[in-house]
């Protein structure tokens, strides 16, 4: 068959490893979302003493690449402590995997994304995150690229959609290249302040179109 | 190789063996080109072949053989028709065109290209079920209009339009107007007796005939300029050799059409249709229930995304397309589903099945039971897929 998936990713979309989900998980997360595309879910369960990952589950919503990179992640990450696991890289997936189509990349980042963010997830309920940095525009650019620009199947700062953004005493201010009316407006707005309200040191997200 | 079970109808067909019995002797016995009337007899044979293909395609129409011109395929059937009316209205009389938001790519690129050379276009929109609204078609239309185009029936949802109405709004308003017949030609009856249609794009591709090949019918007197240069071929409307095999073939193609074929298509397309929806919860129908076209069913399966339900169907043999960002080369999702005011969550688990002349029931039954299994299996490990 010339499917551009290799047999190890073919394997492992027919039968994902550590799917579904863990009742009252030690952390979990979701990136991604039904409005904008593909959409990944992780839950991990961690020893308090050695922290190792001990159990990991994941459901997707997702294409190909997104079920296998999920899949392979979990193995990856299961057994390692959070430290080791926080190393995990798209690399690391891919070549785990034999290689994955460039174009698809984007639908497997968000699988790997998921992990670390999980893994925060749990530092943050743990009291183990120590380092707090201050919000900078670079740290809530790159927390957008992880919201999907529905229009182009595209992450919302490759498409150019965020215009401006202000940090001031706490407020998150972003201008967004998009009239008010436009079909996705809303489920862009509501993702953009998902991904930037849980910053240790932002209050509020304010988020405002062109038109 | 292994049973195949095709459901993508609507991209391209099998060959039907009888058009390839009557165009097989076009490339090994009468292979010559279409000469004139003074030129040597292979030459002449050869042009009445070509003829006689053209007055069967025309007939089926309802029109003259001097109206129905052959081309390579729609795509160069819709290019000409909106580039062709462009080229000889744009000075004359103006430069606005209207075209639908959900028509297939040659329309909609060729409109865009028409754009950006100094002509205005309006997208019209559409309903929930993919029709234009008349009213709002007719608001649109201004003393610069110089054509209109919305196809006959939709690419991916199926649903066919009321060209009648269209094609008589436009004429009381002197607006030449054309429609992409591409996925009803001999499917759905579409006489230019009764529907006032100046131009209709049609091919063989869609209808177990050859590919390359495709027409435009264009009514007596309608302005359009020559875009593809070289001979007088066409009544001079189409430079280029004359595809004298693919012209027989589809000719050929169109003749093996039958109304009872037309109704076996239909009860296919009822019966996917109407088991999916017994076998899966949460799916939805794209498109209109019954205004749709005879051999197209499109489907949401809720909380799973479309390129892992084709691929899963691969591993069966079963081939379907989706309207999925994932699945299409651009990584755009469906324009079509975004049109009939779909979200990018209804196109993520849209998948089209299109039926044809080789498909049976049984197949029908086997790729549904298939389906269900598949859907069911996705839903378990996506995260929106538990109640």
């Amino acid at each position: 068959m010339a499917s551009p998936y290799n047999d190890i990713v073919l394997e492992h979309f027919k039968n994902p490893r550590n799917t579904g989900r863990i009742e009252n998980p030690d952390g979990k997360a979701t990136e991604g979302s039904p409005a904008c595309g593909d959409m990944v879910s992780l839950y991990l369960n961690v020893d308090p003493e050695t922290k190792v990952i001990t159990d990991i589950k994941f459901e997707s919503y997702g294409c190909a690449s997104n079920i296998a990179t999920g899949s392979i992640i979990t193995e990856l990450a299961k057994g390692k402590t959070i430290e080791e696991a926080k190393k995990i890289t798209w690399q690391d997936a891919s070549e785990a995997l034999g290689g994955l189509p460039k174009i698809k990349a984007h639908c497997s980042v968000l699988a790997v994304e998921v992990l670390r963010s999980a893994i925060q997830n749990y530092e943050e309920k743990h009291g183990l995150v120590t380092a707090k940095e201050d919000t900078t525009e670079e740290i809530v650019r790159k927390r957008l690229k992880k919201v999907m620009n529905p229009i182009k199947g595209l992450d919302m700062v490759a498409t150019h959609l965020v215009k401006e953004i202000d940090i001031n005493d706490g407020v998150v201010r972003i201008v967004l290249d998009l009239p008010e009316n436009h079909q996705f407006a809303n489920a862009i707005k509501e993702d953009a302040i998902e991904k930037i309200e849980s910053l240790w040191d932002i209050n509020k997200v304010i988020v405002e179109f062109t038109d | 190789m292994e049973k195949v079970y095709y459901f993508d109808n609507a991209a391209a067909t099998r060959l039907d063996e009888r058009v390839l019995d009557v165009l097989t002797p076009l490339y090994f016995d009468r292979y010559s080109v279409a000469t004139s009337e003074f030129g040597y007899s292979l030459g002449i044979e050869a042009r009445e072949a070509l003829e006689e293909a053209r007055g069967q395609l025309a007939d089926a129409l309802g029109a003259s053989s001097n109206e129905f011109i052959f081309t390579s395929g729609s795509a160069e059937s819709s290019n000409l028709a909106l580039k062709g009316v462009a080229k000889a209205l744009g000075a004359k009389k103006g430069k606005h065109i209207i075209v639908s938001k959900i028509e297939d790519f040659p329309v909609l690129y060729s409109a865009r290209t028409l754009e950006k050379e100094g002509f205005t276009v309006d997208y019209l929109g559409v309903d929930a079920d993919g029709f234009i609204d008349l009213k709002t078609l007719e608001s649109l239309i201004t003393p610069e209009t110089i054509l209109v185009s919305i196809q006959h029936g939709n690419q991916e949802i199926g649903t066919i339009q009321d060209i009648k109405s269209i094609g008589e709004l436009c004429h009381g308003k002197g607006v030449l107007f054309h429609t992409d017949a591409t996925h009803t030609f001999m499917r759905v009856p579409l006489d230019v007796t009764d529907i006032p249609v100046d131009l209709i794009t049609v091919s063989a591709h869609t209808l177990h005939g050859p590919k390359g090949i495709g027409g435009l019918y264009i009514r007596k007197k309608t302005p359009l300029a020559k875009i593809m240069d070289g001979g007088f071929q066409e009544f001079d409307l189409r430079g280029g050799m004359d595809n004298i095999p693919g012209a027989v073939g589809f000719a050929k193609a169109a003749e093996l059409i039958t109304a009872d074929e037309n109704q076996r298509l239909m009860e296919m397309r009822d019966k996917i249709i109407s088991m999916v929806f017994e076998q899966i919860p949460d799916v939805m129908l794209n498109g209109h229930p019954s205004k749709r076209t005879p051999q197209n069913a499109n489907i949401t399966f809720h909380y799973v995304e479309g390129e892992s339900i084709t691929l899963h169907l691969d591993m069966y043999g079963i081939a379907v397309s989706t309207g999925s960002a994932c699945f299409s080369r651009s990584l755009e999702a469906s324009h079509v589903i975004a049109g009939i005011g779909g979200d990018h969550e209804r196109a993520h688990g849209s998948i089209r099945l299109t039926v044809g002349r080789f498909n049976t029931m049984d197949e029908v039954v086997f790729v549904v039971e298939t389906l269900a299994k598949i859907v069911e299996n996705l839903r378990k490990i996506s995260p929106l897929g538990r109640k």
